[in-house]
């Protein structure tokens, strides 16, 4: 968890170099980059068939059906070669957001902990969703404490499960990244929405905060300030200067 | 050509909605015997050569269970 950082300069967030994934069924990789660049850094897109990175200060894993969803939401994607790369980087503190399949990708990958299944009321649920703000991360910097947002939640598997006493564990430890505010749109445990390990630097989340960046399109620009924080944790931590 | 089934299932304090789903069709079709179900999946491997017990344990447990919310049984058939 992250202290503030002086406002870095336009530079410095453009040298800031962000990977997003594109696995096979990824929808949303391409929304992802959008709002990197929206922030002000710089996406790079990666492949999962490959074993690099391309020496990106932090990585998306992107909404969408990875593989077809088969086997389990996130479970082939956790082993492409490409995963291999970014679970040696977390590991090395490279900070990870995954959205909604990505999310399901870090839990079946061991990063983050509990899984997501089938929605309680077997429905897919696309809306706009209120959530609450809890934890300061290296990707949520940016908002105050306790901040209410607006962004679209849209899934079929999102539904957060763990056993008790590692959400008990989650909530102790101030690792629930946020949770649903009126009403929570897939029985999710304990109405928590995201996820973070430890350190703060890898995160999970159901719903999208990539669809909420441009007032044209978006429900609100809320979403914006996971970028936003992401770009400055890492400027502050020496990321992105001219070389 | 030994084959391998290993059947996956939701843990019990994981709630399955699907199996509720099945659960009340049945009550719809008049089936009043039932009380509850559960809903899981079922792997074939066909293997070649003698079973590795702990590599098909390992398959199981890496792969094709999730062994956060789901158990699994490893039943072998030699043929």
């Amino acid at each position: 968890m992250t202290a503030p950082n002086p406002r870095p300069t336009g530079d410095d967030l453009a040298n800031v170099r962000v990977g997003v994934v594109t696995f096979p069924g990824s929808l949303d990789d391409a929304d992802a980059a959008r709002a990197v660049r929206l922030a002000g850094g710089s996406p790079v897109m990666l492949w999962h068939g490959t074993h690099d990175l391309g020496g990106v200060d932090a990585v998306i894993l992107p909404g969408g059906f990875s593989y077809g969803d088969y086997l389990r939401a996130g479970a082939i994607a956790s082993f492409s070669p490409i995963m291999s790369e970014v679970i040696d980087a977390a590991k090395r503190g490279v900070p990870v957001l995954g959205i909604c399949n990505g999310f399901q990708v870090l839990c079946e990958s061991g990063l983050l902990p509990g899984a997501l299944t089938r929605n309680a009321h077997l429905h897919f649920r696309n809306r706009d969703q209120r959530l609450r703000i809890e934890a300061r991360t290296a990707w949520t910097n940016d908002f105050a404490e306790g901040a209410e947002i607006v962004v679209p939640v849209k899934n079929g598997e999102g539904r957060y499960v763990a056993a008790a006493a590692d959400l008990d564990a989650v909530e102790a430890e101030g690792r629930v990244l946020a949770r649903y505010v009126g009403g929570n749109p897939n029985g999710s445990s304990r109405d928590i929405a995201g996820v973070t390990d430890p350190t703060g630097r890898i995160v999970g989340l159901m719903p999208h905060p990539e669809h909420a960046v441009e007032e044209l399109t978006g429900p609100s620009t809320d979403g914006l300030r996971f970028f936003t924080s992401i770009l400055a944790s890492l400027v502050g931590a020496g990321a992105g200067a001219a070389t | 050509m030994p084959l391998v089934v290993v059947d996956v299932m939701l843990k019990p304090e994981i709630s399955d909605p699907q199996g509720q789903a099945v659960l009340g069709a049945l009550s719809r079709l008049g089936h009043q015997g039932v009380r509850a179900v559960r809903q899981g999946k079922r792997f074939e491997l066909e293997v070649s050569g003698p079973v590795d017990e702990s590599a098909i344990h390992e398959i199981a447990d890496t792969l094709l269970a999730n062994p956060v919310i789901e158990d699994f049984i490893v039943h072998i058939h030699e043929r």
